[in-house]
């Protein structure tokens, strides 16, 4: 492989190989925990030690015939959803108006839309908690759509404010100049062309809300999310259905996640077939 | 080129907060013309262009189009395509459908807008890349597909940008002819920017030359190359000697300017009339420069001059030379003209033109 490389004439064996170890390290320490659950998820013992017992799908059979969890995911989906389609559709706003408008005052703006992932989650929770009960909104789904949105839209904005730093800055006056009226060339050109950011900012800001717990708790009530639901269960039990369901969520979050890192690293943006309206 | 006018620029005033990017511009584009802007960057070339586009609004001053007040007209009502310096062709859109974009955005029927854009396709001849994306072309071929792209609604007037900076020369040179002939037989006008003198030169009707927001000249590229009127002009285009000195003599027999080279005598000028006692500028250009070894006698201007270079560019060669002040002097001649003049470094001749081919410019 260092063979192909035309930077290999001044790389040294010894240290890419160290390098390279030390990458599979700092990935085995993040995972091993992951794949740890994932592992004791499958086995019989209702303790998790080692050496292991039987293989079984008995705590996921535990798990789906729990209609508490069927309720918390539904609540998860429900909110993650919506979630991740408001929050997108502010984070294109908001980084829309970063990139086409200049105007006083425009640092304070950016500070204060990228601000909310950046304080801590117990007092924004807390903060919501007394927020919405006071306009009678705290207790229910909406009420973690509501806060989840706050804490997302900034990541949406995020993504898509790169992926418009990446375009021509002439691509949307050349499509005025053709013709398109500002909505068109929104429509036409703008949104095409942010097309794997937004679906990816998507996939991110529902991942977030999937695994969101903090402040779910503040402000969810009795409409649990899952998260939610599993420290539930902790509180009652140590059970192996909390493997079972932590594989689960971590399977769906990194699904959505590589979704959306496979678009935006612009695989998906680049080959398109050619029709395409 | 016709009479009639399609576009007047009438005391077009440009400001960007306390920045003058156009300081006032009068002039008019005809029908069917090819107008080259020349200047430096930062002369205000393509913010007059992009005024004209409707991409940035004047300041003062009215731009018309066929007559009619254009300031308030957004850039999407007007017809006034541009072919990008960048060619900002849609990169999510195929060639096809990037040719296809103006049409759609009129509302026409998707049939006939396919028809039309292979039709400009077949024309521009890239009609095998029609379904191509933008990425998988060349420069030479993106270049055609933006022009296809802004000429697919058979507009009055095409907007050009630099569009040719990002080719090699050789493919350079060959999308010039493209361009000429495609307007020649169109019969629209285009309005071309540039601060290339080959290409402006080469292509253009009509050149204006821009410096710090001003036009400093409009001419055919004979006249400009001939009698530069100013100057910057002069400087710009790099072919002219020039000399400054105080008038000594003005009246119908001629100038005489007293020069550190002496006095140089050419004749008077209606447009540039000067008194005695003020300080003129003259240039000659150095295809008109002659050299000698002896003091040449009759109607000329003589200096003595000390060879300092040699360039030679195919048939012609460029001769350097200093004045006994260390003014750099340039002779360009074929090799033919040059033949017996003996050209050695440190070489003591004398360059000589015609009183009749100096000329007065405006100094600013």
């Amino acid at each position: 492989m260092s063979d192909r490389d035309s930077a290999s004439i001044n790389r040294n064996r010894a240290v890419d190989l160290a390098l390279k170890v030390y990458i599979v390290l700092g990935y085995a320490f993040v995972f091993a925990p992951i794949a740890a659950s994932f592992v004791f998820s499958l086995n019989s013992d209702r303790f998790p030690s080692i050496p292991l017992g039987n293989f079984s799908l008995e705590w996921y059979q535990a798990v789906a015939s729990d209609p508490l969890v069927w309720s918390g995911l539904r609540n998860t989906l429900l909110v993650g959803i919506t979630v991740g389609v408001i929050a997108t559709a502010l984070g294109f706003g908001a980084a829309y108006t970063d990139y086409r408008y200049r105007f006083f005052g425009k640092q304070v703006y950016l500070a204060l839309a990228l601000i909310p992932p950046t304080i801590p989650v117990v007092i924004l929770g807390l903060a919501m908690l007394a927020y919405l009960s006071r306009i009678s909104l705290s207790g229910n789904a909406l009420s973690v759509i509501i806060a989840h949105v706050v804490i997302c839209a900034p990541f949406a904005m995020a993504i898509i404010r790169l992926r418009l730093s990446q375009m021509d800055p002439d691509l949307e006056a050349a499509a005025w100049n053709l013709g398109a009226s500002e909505w068109a060339a929104m429509r036409h050109v703008i949104v095409p062309f942010t097309k794997p950011a937004i679906f990816g900012a998507l996939f991110i800001t529902m991942a977030v809300s999937f695994d969101e717990f903090a402040i779910a708790w503040f402000v969810s009530g009795l409409n649990e999310t899952l998260p939610v639901k599993v420290l539930g269960f902790l509180q009652g039990q140590v059970s192996p259905r909390i493997n079972a369901i932590g594989t689960f969520v971590f399977v769906t979050s990194m699904t959505l996640v590589i979704l959306a890192q496979i678009l935006l690293t612009g695989r998906g943006a680049q080959i398109r077939p050619a029709a395409d309206e | 080129m016709k009479n009639d006018t399609l576009v007047s620029f009438e005391g077009v005033v440009k400001r960007f907060g306390d920045f003058v990017a156009v300081k006032r511009m009068d002039f008019e584009i005809g029908k069917g013309e090819f107008l080259a802007l020349m200047g430096s960057s930062g002369c205000g070339k393509t913010t007059t262009l992009r005024m004209l586009a409707g991409l940035e609004a004047p300041s003062e001053g009215m731009i018309r189009l066929s007559g009619k007040p254009i300031n308030d007209l957004p850039t999407w009502s007007r017809d006034t395509p541009m072919v990008w310096q960048s060619l900002a062709l849609f990169p999510f859109l195929n060639v096809v459908e990037n040719v296809e974009f103006a049409l759609k955005m009129r509302g026409v029927g998707k049939a006939e807008r396919r028809r039309r854009a292979e039709q400009w396709l077949d024309r521009m001849q890239i009609s095998e890349f029609a379904g191509r994306n933008i990425s998988q072309l060349s420069g030479g071929q993106r270049q055609r597909v933006a022009l296809a792209r802004s000429l697919v609604v058979e507009p009055e007037i095409l907007l050009l940008d630099e569009p040719l900076s990002a080719l090699d020369a050789a493919l350079k040179v060959r999308m010039q002819s493209v361009l000429k002939n495609l307007q020649r037989e169109t019969g629209i006008t285009f309005v071309y920017v540039t601060h290339s003198q080959s290409e402006a030169f080469s292509m253009a009707d009509r050149v204006v030359i821009m410096s710090r927001g001003q036009i400093e000249q409009i001419g055919t590229p004979q006249e400009i190359y001939r009698t530069p009127r100013t100057r910057f002009v002069a400087d710009f285009l790099g072919s002219s000697n020039i000399f400054t000195g105080k008038v000594t003599a003005s009246d119908d027999g001629g100038v005489v300017l007293d020069t550190a080279s002496g006095p140089l005598r050419l004749k008077s000028d209606e447009r540039h009339v000067v008194t005695p006692g003020q300080t003129a500028t003259l240039t000659v250009l150095d295809t008109r420069t002659n050299l000698a070894v002896t003091k040449p006698d009759g109607p000329v201007n003589a200096i003595p001059v000390r060879m300092i270079g040699e360039e030679f560019i195919g048939a012609t060669a460029t001769i350097y030379l200093e004045t006994g002040t260390g003014q750099e002097i340039r002779v360009q001649k074929s090799h033919e003209e040059l033949a017996g003049i003996p050209l050695e470094i440190g070489q003591e001749l004398f360059a000589w033109w015609a009183h009749t081919d100096g000329h007065l410019v405006t100094e600013d």
